[in-house]
């Protein structure tokens, strides 16, 4: 009888412990929501325009977060997941558009247009400068200056 | 470049002028990008398809792997429905789309097609098996077809008769079963 439970004992322990090793050497993929948002914030669902990934509420969003977990779990990066909305949805689902085609304006009027502002900023600085400091006093000759004078004194008798 | 003046007092006086190339590329520049920003506002604001259109050249990737394109429709009434799983007036009319394909289907005259937009597969693939959907449904890889379509939202279908000339649009959900057999019959013919 004692033989008997020594056995069955013996048999639960090494089962037990067998099986919690075997577990603990594959454990399973456990992906954080911080790693998901990681990527999210990186992208923007078509139907909830100007709302990036991570912190929107829809249905859509969520199923596509679910898919940036499943698609970690299964060992993609983050460049691929990425990928994967492009080819899956369009260039539209980034946040930062690639630059070519048309997009590539995104990148060249902004800095040209800053480049124009202080270009146009400094003109108006260095003319501002000029202007109150005159070059060159023009001489007006006396003779038309005295013509001047009786003009101007003659006009305020007559008011 | 720059040249000079003589001032009343006889003393030089420089004067800078901008050159004619530069304030040339400056307008030109400056037309271009009104040009190209005036296009894309006038896309963005076209508005959707209206009745009379030609159906746009469309290549599907169904669930099933096989591929359809204009081709494939010549000559049939097409129904194209697009739907997308996260979306709830969708279901409303599922099961009717799937009814009037099987009462189509033996005629060979109609073709039904389903377009996931934006959609994930996982849930687009449960979508139709709840519904039990047989008729060809795919993913809009790259918003391609509902581009073409300028569609506003989900769910919306597109009739277009024998020639494929758009006749019918329906932005929601059919209301019926009815409603649907009433519109793809006037298109059918004899």
């Amino acid at each position: 009888m004692f033989r008997l439970f020594r056995g069955t004992a013996i048999v639960v322990f090494v089962l037990t412990f067998t099986s919690m090793r075997v577990s603990a050497q594959t454990p399973p993929p456990t992906v954080s929501d911080d790693q998901i948002n990681a990527i999210a914030e990186e992208l923007y669902c078509p139907v909830c325009e100007n709302v990036p990934l991570d912190v929107c509420g829809t249905q859509a969003c969520e199923q596509w977060r679910g898919l940036i977990r499943e698609k970690l779990a299964q060992g993609y990066t983050k460049e691929e997941i990425k990928q994967y909305f492009v080819d899956q949805y369009g260039d539209r689902v980034l946040a930062a558009p690639p630059a070519k085609g048309f997009n590539i304006l995104v990148y060249i009027v902004p800095p040209l247009a800053i480049l124009a502002g202080i270009y146009s900023f400094y003109r108006i600085l260095i003319t501002g400068k000029k202007t109150v400091e005159p070059q060159q006093k023009i001489a007006i000759p006396s003779s038309d200056q005295e013509e001047f004078l009786s003009l101007l004194e003659e006009e305020l008798k007559n008011r | 470049m720059s040249d000079q003046l003589t001032d009343q007092s006889g003393k030089l006086k420089s004067l800078h002028i901008r050159p004619l190339w530069g304030k040339l590329l400056i307008w030109f520049g400056l037309v271009a990008f009104l040009i190209i920003l005036g296009l894309a506002l006038l896309r963005t604001q076209q508005g959707g398809m209206a009745i009379g259109d030609v159906l746009p050249n469309l290549t599907l990737t169904t669930f099933d792997g096989q591929t359809i394109n204009n081709n494939d429709l010549t000559g049939k009434v097409v129904v194209v429905n697009f739907w997308a799983s996260w979306c709830k007036p969708c279901e409303q009319e599922a099961a009717e789309l799937e009814e009037a394909w099987r009462y189509y289907q033996s005629t060979e005259k109609v073709v039904f097609l389903g377009i996931a937009y934006v959609d994930t597969e996982p849930e687009a693939r449960a979508y139709l098996q709840k519904y039990q959907i047989s008729y060809p449904n795919g993913l809009d890889l790259g918003t391609r077809i509902s581009d073409d379509f300028r569609i506003s939202g989900v769910p919306e279908t597109y009739i277009f008769d024998r020639d494929h000339v758009l006749q019918f649009i329906q932005i929601g959900p059919f209301q019926s079963l009815a409603q649907l057999k009433a519109v793809v019959d006037t298109y059918l013919g004899p």
